[in-house]
């Protein structure tokens, strides 16, 4: 078997494997499947109640994809704003840090208090967990640019906007892509914490719903979707990412 | 005065004072660093005077401030003393639509060989209202000079796609596009092989001849000076000023051949004395 086909492979064969010696540990210990289900017990009620389990995915994945978008239009302004000018920047940074270090979970009480609970503070987590790395590479972007390549633009008369235009968007691009597929997958970390939090719908609702019922095969079969939603979400960033910005990579094809 | 580019008006224009030869002017300027609590003292007192349509070189030791002067001739730095005259005006910002390479070729990685030429048209004026309707017109300007250059074959390239001649080539293409009146060029041989940097020795010539720009070379390469320009000045170790002005009589064009003849050879070593004498100087 060649390498390139073994990279392939690897990742299912150790999905698979991880699943099997799980499956394998439940039978063996015979551990009750109240405190850990085995996956096929997971896979069952996955089975028995996937209408219930669509719908709320359906509900987590509009939360989700609604608070990327937003952190995604914010998050590049905001890092336009912080990696072209140095006095947004020593402005703004210490708020920003500040406000990043506030475990997000805490936010969501607040914001239950301002919109009630449901869809909208769902939304608001995703957002707000999610904008800061997207400007923050944004930022690096920017602020990595090589003195060269402004001089030349600068030397040729170029406007403070047509140096944005024509370097700093093009040379933000890879990293913006690059943060995408780390803030998909916080913006969906947070719409599931709200919605177990404070909700009525939603993939997290479903979890916490189903543990109170001591429906646990439900849990992890909805903690089991979760999983797989997140490395669904991540791999349509990548491709995306390969997709556009095909010159960062200078041509050593790593979608390969 | 039997100058061509003497005109009536030119009395109106306070560059008549110092001659209308006068392309560039540098008066008594200073530049320094500060880095943390130390200064860098990187020029000093610097005079300079560049008529129009000449091709100067620069040499001196490394780290004497030719990037510096490079960056104040062009407006990008501002000098910490004295003035630089542009054309009899005072560099307030950047000069506009001046053509610079550096030693790195900094070509735009995202965007082919033929658009990174063609950047200049985006952004220089009048080429900038008139690229979206005359396209076509200025591709086949920037194809013609990529043919110049050698580079026909890689114009759909990507940067990264070309070895390093070849972007150093699309470099110096892009720096030359839009016909600018000035062309700072910072080491951009440098980073070449032998072979490679003397036949754009002779491309750069070549394109001098024909277009007749003013020219300011900064190199390391006394024989890259005295093959490329009318006039050589060597620059003293920091602070870093202008020690030694050397004019270069040779015939036009100028051929690898002359380069191994001893008019040739006699400047070189007259230049070589001069910086060994900077040098210990220091
Ligand atoms: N932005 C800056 N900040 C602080 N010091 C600087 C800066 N730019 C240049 N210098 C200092 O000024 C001096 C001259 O630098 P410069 O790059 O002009 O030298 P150079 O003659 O071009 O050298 P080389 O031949 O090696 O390219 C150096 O001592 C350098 O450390
Ligand atoms: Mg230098």
């Amino acid at each position: 078997m060649t390498r390139r086909r073994l990279q392939i492979l690897m990742p299912w064969a150790v999905t698979l494997g991880l699943f099997a010696l799980w499956e394998a540990f439940c039978k063996i210990s015979g551990i009750e499947v109240f405190i850990l289900p085995a996956p096929s017990d997971a896979w069952a009620a996955g089975v028995e109640f996937w209408p219930q389990l669509l719908e709320h995915s359906l509900q987590t994945l509009f939360t989700t994809t609604a608070g990327f978008v937003l952190a995604v239009g914010f998050g590049v302004l905001l890092g336009l704003a912080i990696g072209s000018s140095t006095l947004v920047y020593k402005g703004l940074y210490p708020v920003l840090v500040g406000f990043n270090s506030i475990p997000k979970v805490a936010l969501v009480p607040v914001l239950v208090i301002w919109f009630g609970i449901g869809t909208v503070p769902a939304i608001i987590t995703a957002f707000v967990i999610s904008f800061f790395p997207i400007a923050v590479n944004v930022a690096t972007g920017l602020a990595t640019i090589e003195p060269e390549l402004t001089d030349v633009l600068r030397s040729l008369g170029a406007s403070r906007r047509e140096i944005l235009a024509k370097i700093g968007l093009p040379r933000a691009m890879p990293y913006l892509f690059a943060s995408l597929k780390i803030a998909i997958t916080l913006s969906f970390v947070g719409s599931v914490i709200s919605e177990t939090v404070a909700s009525n719908s939603g993939i997290g609702y479903l979890m916490l719903a189903a543990s109170s019922n001591y429906n646990v095969p439900l849990v992890f079969a909805g903690l089991l979707v979760v999983a797989f939603l997140g490395v669904l979400m991540y791999a349509l960033m990548a491709l995306v990412e390969g997709r556009m910005t095909g010159w960062a990579f200078r041509g050593t094809d790593l979608m390969s | 005065m039997s100058d061509p580019e003497f005109h009536p008006a030119d009395f109106m224009k306070p560059a008549d004072f110092m001659g209308p030869a006068d392309f560039i002017k540098v008066d008594g300027v200073d530049m320094t660093f500060s880095r943390g609590e130390e200064e860098v003292h990187a020029l000093r007192g610097l005079d300079l005077s560049i008529p129009k349509g000449r091709f100067v070189a620069v040499v001196g030791p490394s780290g004497c401030g030719k990037s510096t002067l490079m960056r104040l001739l062009t407006g990008l730095a501002k000098p910490s003393a004295g003035t630089v005259t542009l054309e009899g005006a005072a560099l307030r910002g950047p000069a506009k639509g001046v053509g610079m390479a550096f030693q790195n070729a900094s070509l735009l990685p995202w965007r082919s060989t033929l658009s990174n030429v063609m950047l200049p048209f985006e952004i220089v004026a009048p080429h900038k209202r008139r690229l979206r309707a005359n396209r076509a017109e200025y591709e086949a300007r920037a194809r013609a000079l990529l043919k110049t250059v050698g580079l026909e074959a890689f114009a759909d390239n990507q940067p990264w796609e070309l070895s390093g001649g070849m972007q150093q080539r699309a470099n110096v293409a892009r720096a030359i596009v839009h016909e600018p009146r000035l062309m700072m060029l910072d080491e951009p041989f440098g980073a070449l092989d032998a072979f490679t940097r003397e036949e754009l020795w002779s491309v750069m010539q070549a394109l001098w001849m024909e277009r007749g720009f003013t020219a300011v070379l900064i190199t390391h390469d006394l024989r890259e000076a005295v093959y490329l320009a009318d006039e050589v000045l060597v620059m003293s170790a920091r602070p870093g000023r202008i020690v030694h002005r050397q004019e270069i009589d040779l015939p036009r064009p100028r051929t690898l051949e002359m380069t191994y003849e001893p008019p040739f050879q006699a400047h070189v070593h007259s230049l070589r004395d001069h910086i060994q004498t900077v040098r210990e100087a220091h």
